[in-house]
């Protein structure tokens, strides 16, 4: 072993990752090289230094109860309000604002723009936590026929479930996820490199309705109901094709 | 305003089964001081910190029919590191994707051992050091050195390659040793 490839591994060596023929390989480079020897002696007493001073903090008295009183509720009071505070903040501003200036528009309208906003804010939040938490699909398939099935007992719904492969669209499986307060089923398409995400979830008495677009952090998001049927579109691909999406979905039997 | 509420409640029902809270209590919530460490070291606040670890727990316990057995402690942690950055995000705190740009090869005139041991033994200075780290590196120092994790469980907890991990605790310590010899050049 040569010094700069002992240095590239030094870390995993004082970590005690390495394999056992590199860190025999290790061992005896160290026995003949002061330097890199020295490297590992600075390291190992950084590494003892940082173990006995590092702060760790310790949650305060009182979290766990509120814990185990949140798991319990099945609801999310200290957290909802901080997530999406500011923007709700601006939308009853907005609310208010509206409603002294004209004073025409009725509650009922600015109730359902005000829900479709944070259910927007909240489909968009899943759609990128589903990008980053590596938790894209639970069950990961292109075969509708395994997708479908792997939702029964976890939803009380049966969503529909279409594999647009031919259309540039594959299915790339499916996803529990919560929104609007219930679990919903997330759907998950593939377009070249964008993901798609599809909730869907049921609305009943509420009748079909035309796509309705949005954008917001640069995603765009389209929902419609259709068949009591709630449907909400999250990905980052333009407009236009994300249109496509919505009109095959919606045209799929 | 009215009718949005009850919308709300009707829906409210929608909680796992008493026996699974249960389960899950035993098996994630014995891990409540990791799932703070991290999320204090995180945001860099108390408050803040408590807020990520309630939300992650909730969000742990709708995911935890998902979760196929092995340690629950980087799963939980998983769970823990990207609240807090959508959490971050929302609020607008710490941008992540800064990076280090730290020569990861020790240099022949660094301090010796001996002075690197007294340094990092001044929890002052460790704490600062590490406060002025990079999320990305900083968490990985945290659950490196303080949660013991492998830098298997680092790779899954942080999405990143096993030689991303490396790589980034290399440079992180190349800082921390730099930041500890020197302290007054912390904040250049």
């Amino acid at each position: 072993m040569i010094c700069r490839e002992v240095q590239e591994l030094i870390h995993g060596y004082v970590d005690g990752e390495l394999d056992l023929v590199r860190n025999l390989e290790m061992e005896r480079h160290l026995r003949e090289c002061a330097e890199c020897a020295g490297v590992a002696e600075r390291l190992r007493a950084l590494r003892s230094g940082l173990s006995g001073s590092l702060p760790y903090f310790h949650p305060p008295a009182g979290l766990e109860g509120r814990i185990r009183a949140g798991l319990r509720a099945g609801d999310r009071p200290a957290a909802r309000a901080p997530y999406f505070g500011t923007r709700r903040h601006w939308i009853a501003i907005a609310a208010a604002l509206l409603l002294a200036v004209g004073g025409v528009l009725e509650v009922a309208y600015l109730n359902q723009r005000r829900g479709a906003e944070i259910l927007a804010q909240e489909a968009l939040a899943s759609h990128v936590r589903s990008l980053m938490a590596s938790h894209l699909t639970d069950v990961p398939s292109s075969d509708r026929h395994t997708v479908k099935p792997w939702f029964n007992g976890k939803l009380d719904f049966s969503p529909a479930v279409n594999d647009f492969a031919d259309r540039g669209f594959p299915l790339a499986g499916g996803r529990l996820d919560y929104l609007d307060n219930r679990p919903v089923a997330a759907l998950v398409y593939q377009r070249q490199k964008h993901v798609i995400n599809l909730f869907v979830w049921p609305a009943p008495g509420e009748s079909d309705s035309g796509v309705q677009r949005s954008s917001q952090q640069g995603y765009n998001l389209l929902h419609w109901t259709q068949g009591h049927m709630v449907y909400w579109a999250v990905s980052d691909l333009n407009a236009a094709e994300l249109g496509t999406f919505a009109a095959l979905v919606r045209g799929a039997p | 305003m009215q009718d949005c509420r009850s919308h709300v409640k009707v829906n409210q029902s929608q909680v796992p089964d008493q026996p699974d809270v249960a389960r899950f209590e035993q098996a994630v919530l014995p891990h409540l001081t990791a799932a703070y460490n991290l999320a204090r070291w995180l945001t860099g606040n108390d408050h803040d910190a408590e807020d990520v670890v309630q939300e992650s727990y909730l969000r742990a316990l709708k995911f935890f029919s998902g979760f196929r057995g092995g340690s629950s402690r980087p799963w939980l942690l998983t769970i823990v590191r990207n609240t807090c950055y959508t959490w971050m995000r929302r609020n607008r705190m710490e941008e992540p994707g800064v990076e280090l740009d730290e020569e990861i090869y020790v240099d022949s005139n660094s301090p010796s051992p001996e002075a690197i041991l007294l340094a990092a033994a001044r929890s002052d200075l460790v704490r600062r050091a590490i406060e002025e780290l990079p999320a990305e590196f900083r968490e990985i120092v945290i659950l490196r050195e303080m949660e013991g994790l492998s830098y298997k469980e680092i790779a899954e907890v942080t999405a990143v390659p096993v030689g991303t991990v490396m790589s980034r605790l290399a440079r992180a310590r190349a800082r921390l040793q730099k930041l500890l010899a020197n302290p007054n050049e912390a904040r250049a």
